[in-house]
């Protein structure tokens, strides 16, 4: 009998620069991945970690320029910058986890509903999916909002709704073709239940990717957000977010260019730490990037 | 390929009827009544009645649907509720503000973005490659209102290069295309940033290609491989992206709008959610949706030009 001595596999060496390869790829993702942490850190210790009241209002001192005391400076009413960017922290994550929670989730169940029953079902769902996915995000998103008015929940029940449509397009693809799959039929036979189906089979298969595209729709959300408070629609004052602040320095940026300069930096380094991780994710589960 | 251009244009119109639909719905059916929304919520009962008359919100639901379509067949949008001018004339009048924006976004972001992304792809896991990833992630990480304000701070505040703020008449050309340079960077650069993305997968997948492969393996010089048998290819699929970045282009042009206090559609859209003026608003989402529908029916009879087999499906 012959035996098969050289299996093709790839030398010691090759493997080795691949692993190596992996871990460059997986830093980003790592980077991403403290810098997502400190925020969470920021925005739970806000109270803690602020120098000074965000909402204190001075006056005589109103925008002042950075100091030792005030390093981003002061605003239009005489508060601490600083102070108000790290209290942002808080509404930009709370806004970005949540609607992405929550129109991930309704968005997962109706594409994978969709690719399950089929038929009829199927057709509307992922009709409306595709003519909902034909707006820009933002779009979506100021129509939802001017109709059901400024608030927090508002808000994020506007981001979420236009989230909605995202998953259950990429749900529906993966869950289509486990569905199809023999461990599936397989499952049916033995009398397995839809249900159980659902989350033994088929959300597990698809999960990687459900996981790159909450944390690339994270970022995206926490950019809505701040768009839309930039806009005026956002949570109302004097509760601090990124995009107010942004909105109220435009005024300034001759006299005063720290009052938007530095929200906005916040903001780009929050949005680039969950494109970070979404990107390294994506990088890591998919082989084929890793050829 | 005329029988394609048939069948893709019989089939644009029931998207777009599902579009206006949403809209209706979204905001007729909607919490709320325009109305009411409109005067306040310190308007008289008789006020609001006679508003909700005017704008024909008595009516039953079906009769407002049908009346929102016809109007719309007519060229009819309706007339505002704050200013009671038709809301066409003021569309028409910034609409060539937002077309010339979003163009000029269009090029500044092919004629970067294409370029730095086959670099990248050809030049993988170089310096190159990095330091162009790390740029065009920086640049999809940007809101475009915030790149609309650095850009603003740096060339108009402190270089004072360019204005800051508003547009020329397009009566007088030159003013009218220094006043465009900062909005159209700003939007282009966020563009270039994805085409950058798209352009350098696509052009890393090609490059994976057995005819690739086989080119190289005859022997060809690396030159003729690139631009004569990868790059050809890689062409194809980054046509129908732009129709996608002509799309994403309009969500940010409404933020452009809003820091260069610019006329335009999103400017028009966003004074009209403010005032709750619902008329104007509805009309400004249809025109979008005609645009969207307009977009990616060009995009998808220019894919059946350049790709043959798409026709046949």
């Amino acid at each position: 009998m012959a035996v098969v001595r050289e299996l093709p596999v790839a030398g010691v060496r090759e493997r080795r620069w691949r692993r190596m390869q992996a871990f460059a790829r997986n830093r980003t993702a790592l980077v991403g991945l403290v810098m997502v942490a400190l925020l969470f850190i920021i925005a739970v210790g806000a109270p803690v970690l602020s120098p000074h009241s965000p909402i204190a209002q001075s006056t005589i001192h109103r925008l002042e320029p950075p100091s030792r005391e005030y390093p981003f400076g002061r605003d239009d009413f005489g508060r601490d910058i600083l102070s108000r960017v790290i209290y942002g922290t808080r509404i930009a994550l709370l806004v970005g986890v949540l609607s992405v929670a929550i129109g991930g989730v309704a968005g997962t169940v109706m594409g994978v509903v969709a690719a399950f029953r089929g038929g009829r079902i199927e057709n509307w769902l992922m009709r409306l999916t595709d003519v909902l996915l034909a707006f820009p995000d933002l779009i979506t998103g100021l129509l939802i909002l001017a109709v059901m008015g400024p608030g927090l929940w508002k808000m994020i029940i506007a981001i979420a709704l236009t989230i909605t449509p995202r998953f259950s397009r990429i749900a529906h693809g993966p869950a289509l073709s486990v569905k199809r799959r023999d461990f599936v039929e397989a499952a049916r036979a033995i009398g397995v239940g839809d249900l159980r189906i659902l989350l033994r089979h088929i959300l597990p298969n698809i999960v990687g990717e459900l996981l790159v595209l909450a944390s690339l729709w994270t970022a995206s959300a926490i950019r809505l957000e701040a768009s839309l408070s930039f806009i005026g629609l956002g949570v109302r004052p004097p509760t601090p977010t990124w995009g107010q602040m942004i909105r109220d320095g435009t005024v300034h940026l001759t006299n005063a260019p720290w009052f938007s300069l530095f929200p906005g930096l916040a903001l780009l380094l929050t949005i680039l730490a969950f494109n970070l991780v979404g990107d390294g994710l994506r990088d890591a589960l998919d082989p084929k990037t890793q050829a | 390929m005329v029988r394609y251009a048939v069948r893709r244009l019989l089939l644009a119109f029931p998207t777009l009827l599902a579009v206006l639909t949403i809209i209706f719905v979204i905001v007729r059916v909607a919490p709320g009544d325009p109305a009411t929304a409109a005067l306040g919520d310190y308007a008289s009962e008789e006020a609001v009645r006679a508003l909700r008359q005017r704008m024909g919100l008595d009516r039953p639901l079906w009769l407002q649907y049908l009346s929102f379509l016809t109007g719309l067949l007519r060229g009819d949008l309706g007339k505002s509720l704050i200013t009671g001018q038709p809301v066409v004339d003021q569309i028409r009048h910034v609409l060539p503000y937002t077309v010339e924006l979003t163009l000029a976004a269009i090029v500044i972001g092919l004629v970067i973005g294409i370029p730095l992304g086959i670099v990248t792809a050809i030049r993988r896991n170089t310096l190159v490659d990095y330091v162009g990833r790390v740029v065009s992630l920086a640049g999809l990480s940007v809101p475009a209102f915030y790149l609309g304000i650095l850009l603003i701070y740096l060339f108009a505040v402190r270089l004072r290069l360019f204005p800051a703020l508003g547009a020329a008449e397009f009566s007088r050309p030159g003013a009218h295309l220094h006043a465009l340079v900062l909005p159209a960077v700003s939007l282009g650069l966020i563009e270039a940033a994805y085409v950058t993305r798209m352009a350098r997968s696509v052009v890393l997948s090609v490059l994976h290609e057995d005819y690739v492969r086989t080119a190289r393996a005859k022997g060809l010089p690396e030159r003729i491989v690139l631009f004569g048998h990868a790059l050809r290819s890689a062409m194809i699929p980054l046509v129908s992206l732009i129709g996608l970045f002509a799309i994403s282009l309009i969500g940010g042009s409404v933020l452009t709008e809003e820091v260069f206090a610019r006329p335009g559609l999103g400017k028009l859209m966003i004074g009209a959610m403010k005032q709750k003026d619902y008329t104007m608003l509805q009309s400004i989402m249809v025109v979008y949706a005609f645009i969207i529908v307009l977009i990616n029916l060009v995009t998808d009879l220019l894919y059946g030009v350049v790709d043959p087999r798409v026709r046949y499906e």
